[in-house]
């Protein structure tokens, strides 16, 4: 225990180390925050659900914080609706008990630019005879657009934008635009700022019936982390992939590492048939070209990540590592003290891992953690090609999607940038600890 | 340290003894070569057999095969006008009989065991068989072809790249390491941990920055559609397309290849030789050729072979992001078509290509270090 806070005390002296631990604690916050407060099964469901689950976010939208480096801001999401008060809805009977029910949304618009669409959810109650409603648009000037007259289903979605006859009366301009400008023939129009109304006066025909609508205006940032081309909140695969990113690395660098010292142990210890079968896999593992196995695995049997967690691990057991540790194994068994542990009566097992395997532990530590990215990159790189587990959110399948959907060709940069930083940053997180880890445990290294 | 003792054996003080000894490392290479030939090969067999197994555990392979067979049968059955008169059970009896022959002609049939065998001697003959979908650029249909046309892109992106940077890297670590301490020299300690980010990644930012953004570097493939047709103008526009690629290879390896070579050389420059050397009054070129760069000769090379290692193992990814149509681009083409036998046969060129970079590693290992010795201890 003293020589464990003695080494730790030592590593804090390397500001790389101290950099690289602060990160990992980041990270496996950031781990913890997202497994307790998107559990699991949760994740899934939200990352697998379609537009039923995500239909109020908009599609491919930059992250919010970019406004904070622009000058012309982008318009966020508007979500007004009836159901939860956030737009006025008031009914009035006539003597015939037809009802009249008209909604106002009020929102304030002062952005820059336009929405990428606006859409009018309507849900209604009745039995026999449709409600009717007629929408209407008053922009901050006052000036008072009709929208349309449609009559309403038990849900019906209205597009503002695929509304062609909306579009002729407004010379042709798509009406998210249209919509928010004052001069409709001018060459490059900006959205007019101020205050917007949507009214609706809706005729219901029947005494119990009843409607609602939701207005959204769908802006071009979103959240923390922005959306991708499912309208999928893209932070909830960010903070998800970081659990399943640590968790690849750590596994596959432990198993590998550890199972190839006790191999190698294993190996020097009983000699003869055991240590050559062991060199002869080692090198047919040579001659087996890692990534294709993993490719052909992935695409042939299972993508879970579990599978291809195993297979890294067993194809990495008997890797240029196992000769490295061997060697070192050869020295320590001609080790005074590994006789003594002989001459008194130890058993096989217990000089492997009691005497043998400990003094290698030193040299072990930092070429564990150093292999810790490789993996987390490696796992990245499986779902880049496509390989990646089908129903887990990872970092690698976000740039997967970013990439099959062009994302750099068509400027949606944070798409792919935001996984990258995070792979970059966890990565770079193990590779400098395990650089300072070298040089606390290798003193020799120290004065290079 | 045993290499310490390394130069006086390999500096001869007469010249004729030099030739006898010239003879007697032909020999010991050749002797050494012979069985490490046959030994390898014995490790490729069973590597290329592993391969098989891998690609066709628990008959699924064969399932597939069996699944597309029934399709194909059902179809021909459907579109032949003799089968119209059939009553159904006749029809489905005549689609069974057809399908087993078909099974039979494969030899499906047979027990895997069996097959595996007959696998792994098309496979070390190269007879990789015929593709299910792809097809190469002169249209056929066989593996062999399929693989090969790509293998000389590959080359040459990998081939350039890695000798630019084997050489530059060590020309870098020399002089870092004559220049210890300086400022350079820390920022390449300190970068050297970038290297844990394969080149794949650092080519995404490169190709946002070039060319989403600056649009000066194409976004990938090997030359403009319609390629140009002057060879000189065929080969600029290959080099701009390399640019990109070759760099993200480069911050891919050189801060840790620059700093492992210039430790290592910092080491061997520390040795009592090299001071006897300086005391000597020898020119510190010469020093650093004759008593640096000769006894870490096999350790670069070892490194230089690595490199080639994982670079046939990576590079289906890094092609496949750079667009580039080489051999790695064609395994993931393959993966999406889930072309069998396309993926299995690359899967074995790459076990080859692999062996005969370690078979190469070790014949130059044999020629430049004198210690490797047959059946000896430097064998390990």
């Amino acid at each position: 225990m003293k020589a464990l806070q003695r080494t730790f005390r030592e590593l804090l002296r390397y500001p790389s180390a101290v950099i690289g631990l602060a990160i990992i604690a980041g990270l496996l916050i950031m781990s913890i925050y997202a497994m307790v407060s998107i559990p699991y099964q949760e994740a899934l469901r939200l990352w697998r659900g379609g537009e039923g689950v995500w239909y109020k976010n908009p599609k491919l939208a930059a992250p919010e914080w970019t406004n904070l480096f622009r000058k012309d801001k982008l318009p966020k999401s508007i979500y007004l609706s009836s159901l939860d008060g956030s737009a006025s809805k008031e009914v009035t009977t006539d003597a015939k008990g037809n009802k009249k029910i008209a909604f106002t949304y009020t929102f304030d618009y002062p952005y820059a630019a336009f929405p990428q669409e606006l859409v009018l959810f309507f849900t209604s109650k009745f039995s026999a005879k449709k409600p009717y409603a007629a929408i209407t648009w008053i922009t901050p000037e006052g000036k008072s657009i009709r929208v349309a007259e449609i009559s309403i289903d038990q849900s019906t979605v209205y597009y503002f934008s695929q509304d062609a006859k909306l579009q002729r009366r407004l010379l042709d301009v798509a009406p998210q635009v249209g919509l928010f400008v004052n001069d409709l023939k001018a060459k490059n129009p900006s959205p007019l700022k101020g205050t917007y109304q949507l009214k609706i006066s809706a005729n219901i025909f029947e005494a119990d019936a009843d409607l609602d609508a939701e207005l959204l205006l769908y802006g071009q940032v979103h959240g923390l982390a922005g959306t991708d081309h499912l309208r999928r909140n893209l932070g909830i695969a960010l903070l998800w992939g970081t659990p399943v990113a640590l968790s690849f690395g750590l596994i596959a660098a432990l198993g590998t590492t550890i199972t190839t010292m006790v191999i190698a142990a294993c190996g020097v210890w009983f000699g003869g048939w055991i240590d050559q079968l062991i060199q002869r896999i080692t090198e047919v593992n040579m001659v087996l070209p890692f990534l294709p196995i993993l490719i052909m695995v992935g695409a042939f049997y299972s993508r879970s990540i579990w599978v291809i967690l195993a297979v890294t691990v067993a194809l990495g057991i008997f890797g240029a590592q196992i000769k490295a540790f061997r060697s070192t194994f050869l020295q320590i068994k001609e080790s005074p003290y590994v006789e003594a542990a002989r001459a008194y009566g130890a058993g096989n097992f217990r000089i492997i891992f009691s005497y043998l395997t400990p003094r290698l532990i030193p040299l072990l530590i930092p070429g564990l953690v150093a292999a810790i990215p490789g993996f987390v990159f490696l796992e990245a790189s499986l779902a880049v090609l496509g390989l990646g587990d089908p129903t887990l959110p990872t970092w690698g399948k976000i740039i997967n999607d970013a990439q099959a959907n062009g994302a750099l060709y068509q400027g949606y940069y944070y798409w792919v940038l935001e996984p990258a930083a995070l792979l970059l940053i966890a990565g770079l997180a193990f590779a400098f600890l395990g650089f300072s880890l070298d040089r606390v445990f290798n003193p020799r290294l120290r004065g290079m | 340290m045993t290499e310490a003792t390394l130069p006086i054996q390999e500096n001869p003080e007469a010249p004729a003894k030099e030739k006898k000894t010239t003879s007697n490392t032909l020999t010991r290479v050749g002797r050494y070569m012979l069985v490490r030939l046959a030994t390898l090969f014995l490790t490729v067999v069973v590597g290329i057999y592993l391969t098989i197994l891998i690609a066709n555990m628990g008959g699924k392979v064969d399932g597939i095969i069996r699944g597309q067979i029934a399709e194909n049968v059902g179809m021909r059955v459907g579109v032949d006008p003799t089968t119209r008169s059939m009553t159904p059970e006749q029809k489905t009896e005549h689609i069974q009989a057809l399908i087993d022959l078909e099974v039979k002609r494969l030899g499906l049939n047979r027990p895997f065991l069996l097959r595996s065998f007959a696998f792994l001697k098309d496979a070390l003959t190269l007879n990789l068989g015929r593709s299910q979908y792809m097809s190469s650029n002169t249209g056929s249909r066989q593996v062999r072809l399929i693989i090969l046309e790509r293998l000389p892109t590959t080359l040459v992106l990998f081939g350039t790249a890695n000798l630019l940077l084997f050489f530059v890297e060590i020309f870098i670590a020399l002089s870092l390491s004559r220049r210890y301490g300086s400022f350079l020299d820390k920022l390449f300690v300190t970068a050297s941990p970038l290297s844990s980010a394969p080149g794949w990644f650092y080519g995404i930012f490169l190709l946002l920055i070039f060319a989403a953004l600056l649009r000066v570097l194409p976004f990938g493939g090997m030359v403009d559609a319609p390629p140009p047709e002057n060879p000189l103008e065929y080969a600029l526009n290959m080099l701009k397309h390399m640019i990109l690629p070759i760099l993200a290879l480069t911050l891919n390896s050189i801060f840790l290849a620059t700093y492992t070579w210039r430790t290592f050389f910092l080491i061997y420059s520390s040795e009592d030789y090299v001071d006897v050397a300086k005391a000597k009054g020898l020119s510190s070129r010469a020093i650093e050729r004759r008593y640096i760069l000769r006894p870490t000769l096999p350790y670069i090379i070892t490194i230089f072979a690595l490199n080639l290692i994982g670079v046939w193992t990576g590079a289906p990814i890094f092609e496949a992001v750079f667009q580039w149509p080489g051999m790695g681009s064609r395994l993931i083409q393959a993966v999406n078509l889930f072309d069998t036998p396309v993926i299995v046969g690359l899967t074995i060129l790459f076990s080859y290509l692999l062996a005969i970079t370690v078979f190469l590693l070790e014949f130059v290992y044999a020629l430049v270090d004198p210690r490797v010795k047959i059946g000896g201890a430097g064998q390990s």
